[in-house]
């Protein structure tokens, strides 16, 4: 089975972010990156998919230089070898969609995997772009039926199930009711949501062996992928500071000032 | 950050970040106050391949320079737990390098392959009831009986001591002095050993430390470590790499400590502003980043030499001497610096505070420190 998955350079939301005074942007000194956690699921279910049922994890990044650092990363969690499209500027979800479609033209993989959304502009948008413009059924939001304290998450076995047959894919999701769960012919495209796994620790030897992974470089142009912005951002602004809490002297005054004040009960 | 780490080194720190972060930070207070550690840690990080960095590939190892080391012992600072940091360090840097040197292909496959993989606790076994930065004077005795050594004697402060599967243990089989040492390699799980007590100690706590006995104690003569009676100058060699270990991770100690205060004191409000905007407090901890950075590149060059096999024996115990002396004030005032808040155990300070300790006695003592300093400078 040959998966394809995606680990997007994203802001580490450790590092404190602040918007510029313009709003063109965020300051970008002193900034931290990692892969987008969503990401990192979809790169440790795809190396249990393949770990089970074999075959070869390919991960793929779009953006500057920089993003060698999260493809690397993928390369050190056990990823065969990475693809790195080449886009040092800004990019909306049709357009990232669009490179990948490129991508997965080339590569042919059974199955992609990418994260439901990226936590730096959380559009959430890419995967069913991708599956659309692909023609391929499409699970969203993957979650897991067990708990990701269960033995099945202990030994690592994928979530996302492959029919005997290897022609469908039993893919759980989140709804907003709990938990449906969809048969997916393949090709497939899943997006994951956070309880799908937790995704492996890169190990020392990981890391060792990345070095002498393959990282091809792709570009936009080479794709015949036209990356115009569709989706423009014109101004960013930081959320209101938040006001200071009041304490409240029992429950009786808690009580009335969430019905008076607040007007929530 | 120093030249000395790559991109790959870079990769490295950050995993070992996040697992830090995830999976020991976390539990550092609980597992202060149980007093041990699960063992399933060992086995995680030699599955993440954190015990074998330097060590040989052929029994597990991934025979990367020692930088790497280091930027794990710097990582492991992040845990706020000393104890699990000096048990994961005796079993990879400290108890078992030697095997891996001076040890038969028998031994490595039976001691260092599963102890790098985490799979068989080690300790090392030198100091005794009777004395510790001592060496020469051990009285644990090792005597061939056909084809066996019969140990007896007790051995103290042992990390590792009340789980370890087996002991990289220091013996007396010759006559008096250094030249009579030999090292053994020697399993638990033998006749005639056990553990009298796990020792309360006021630090470390999550590390346990224990007294062992040897009462007629058999191990067969391919266990030895090396060549008879030639222990001594092994135990002084390995020393040095015991002793290095100490001295990073105590420096990375230190520079939370005092980022952590820092962080606090830009916070917390006395008398209408932050207690950082108090002078009297800016300046010393200015004069504590500046030791600090001292120490750091003291160690580092140590580390360079170490690296280099230069065998620098004068820089590391000069390394630790001031890396151990240096984190006690530091520790003092950072502790001071949070009044009431660095009383309590549940904050960092207050553990690292009490941790910090150990530095200037264990692994040789800053008193013993000294004296091999002045030995090597001829006065």
């Amino acid at each position: 089975m040959k998966i394809l998955v995606t680990a997007k350079r994203v802001e580490d939301p450790e590092s404190k972010i602040k918007v510029k005074a313009d709003g063109s942007g965020i300051v970008q000194e002193g900034l931290k990156y990692k892969m987008n956690p969503f990401d990192e699921i979809a790169v440790e279910e795809g190396l249990r998919l393949t770990a089970k049922h074999g075959g070869e994890v390919v991960v793929v990044s779009i953006g500057p230089k920089d993003v060698q650092e999260q493809l690397r990363h993928a390369l050190a969690m056990g990823a065969a070898r990475a693809v790195w499209v080449n886009h040092p500027g800004p990019l909306d979800p049709m357009g990232a969609a669009g490179l990948l479609q490129k991508v997965v033209e080339k590569e042919k993989p059974d199955l992609c995997i990418l994260g439901k959304q990226s936590i730096d502009d959380d559009q959430g948008q890419t995967g069913q772009y991708l599956a659309e413009w692909l023609g391929w059924s499409q699970g969203t939001f993957a979650s897991k039926l067990d708990s990701l304290e269960s033995e099945a998450e202990k030994a690592k076995a994928p979530a996302i199930e492959l029919s005997a047959d290897g022609k469908t894919l039993q893919v759980v999701r989140e709804v907003d009711s709990g938990l449906a769960t969809l048969a997916c012919s393949l090709p497939a495209v899943v997006t994951t949501d956070l309880r799908l796994n937790q995704p492996r620790y890169a190990s020392l030897p990981g890391i060792m062996k990345a070095k002498n992974k393959p990282i091809e470089e792709l570009t936009p142009a080479g794709l015949g992928v036209d990356v115009g912005l569709q989706v423009e951002v014109l101004r960013m602004s930081p959320p209101p500071p938040r006001k200071a809490g009041v304490k409240v002297g029992d429950v009786q005054e808690l009580f009335q000032k969430l019905k008076n004040e607040a007007k929530v009960l | 950050m120093s030249t000395h780490f790559t991109e790959e080194h870079q990769a490295f720190r950050r995993t070992l970040r996040a697992y830090v972060e995830k999976e020991l930070a976390p539990h550092a207070l609980e597992w202060d106050r149980a007093g041990i550690f699960p063992r399933e840690v060992f086995r995680q990080c030699g599955a993440l391949g954190f015990l074998g960095i330097n060590h040989d590939p052929a029994w597990g190892g991934s025979g990367l320079d020692y930088w790497y080391v280091t930027a794990f012992c710097e990582e492991l600072a992040r845990s706020h737990n000393a104890g699990v940091n000096m048990a994961l360090l005796v079993q990879s840097q400290i108890a078992t390098p030697i095997i891996g040197e001076i040890g038969t292909d028998e031994q490595k496959a039976e001691f260092l392959a599963p102890a790098l993989k985490g799979e068989k606790i080690a300790a090392l076994a030198i100091s005794e009831p009777g004395g510790g930065s001592d060496v020469a004077g051990i009285k644990t005795t090792a005597r061939r009986v056909g084809g066996d050594f019969v140990l007896n004697g007790s051995k103290m402060w042992i990390t590792n001591g009340t789980r370890a599967d087996f002991l990289t243990c220091a013996v007396r089989t010759g006559g008096e002095g250094y030249p009579g040492i030999s090292l053994l390699t020697v399993p638990t799980d033998i006749k005639g050993y056990g553990v009298s007590k796990k020792l309360d100690k006021i630090g470390n706590l999550a590390s346990d430390t224990a007294i062992l006995y040897f009462e007629d104690a058999k191990v067969p003569v391919r266990y030895l470590l090396g060549e008879e009676n030639q222990g001594f100058a092994h135990i002084m060699s390995n020393f040095q790499g015991e002793r290095l270990v100490a001295a990073i991770g105590t420096v990375a100690g230190m520079d939370l400590m005092v980022q952590e205060a820092l962080a606090w004191g830009r916070e917390r409000k006395a008398f209408g502003r932050p207690i950082l905007g108090f002078q009297v407090w800016r300046h010393k901890f200015v004069e504590h980043l500046a030791a600090i950075e001292a120490a750091r590149q003291l160690t580092y060059h140590a580390v360079d030499l170490f690296e280099r096999k230069e065998y620098p024996v004068r820089e590391i115990s000069m390394a630790k001497l001031f890396a151990g002396d240096l984190a006690q004030r530091v520790a003092y005032d950072c502790q001071q610096f949070l009044g009431g808040m660095g009383y309590i155990d549940e904050t960092h300070i207050a553990r690292a505070w009490r941790d910090v300790r150990l530095v200037t006695i264990g692994g040789g003592t800053s008193e013993v420190m000294k004296e091999i300093i002045s030995k090597l400078e001829g006065f």
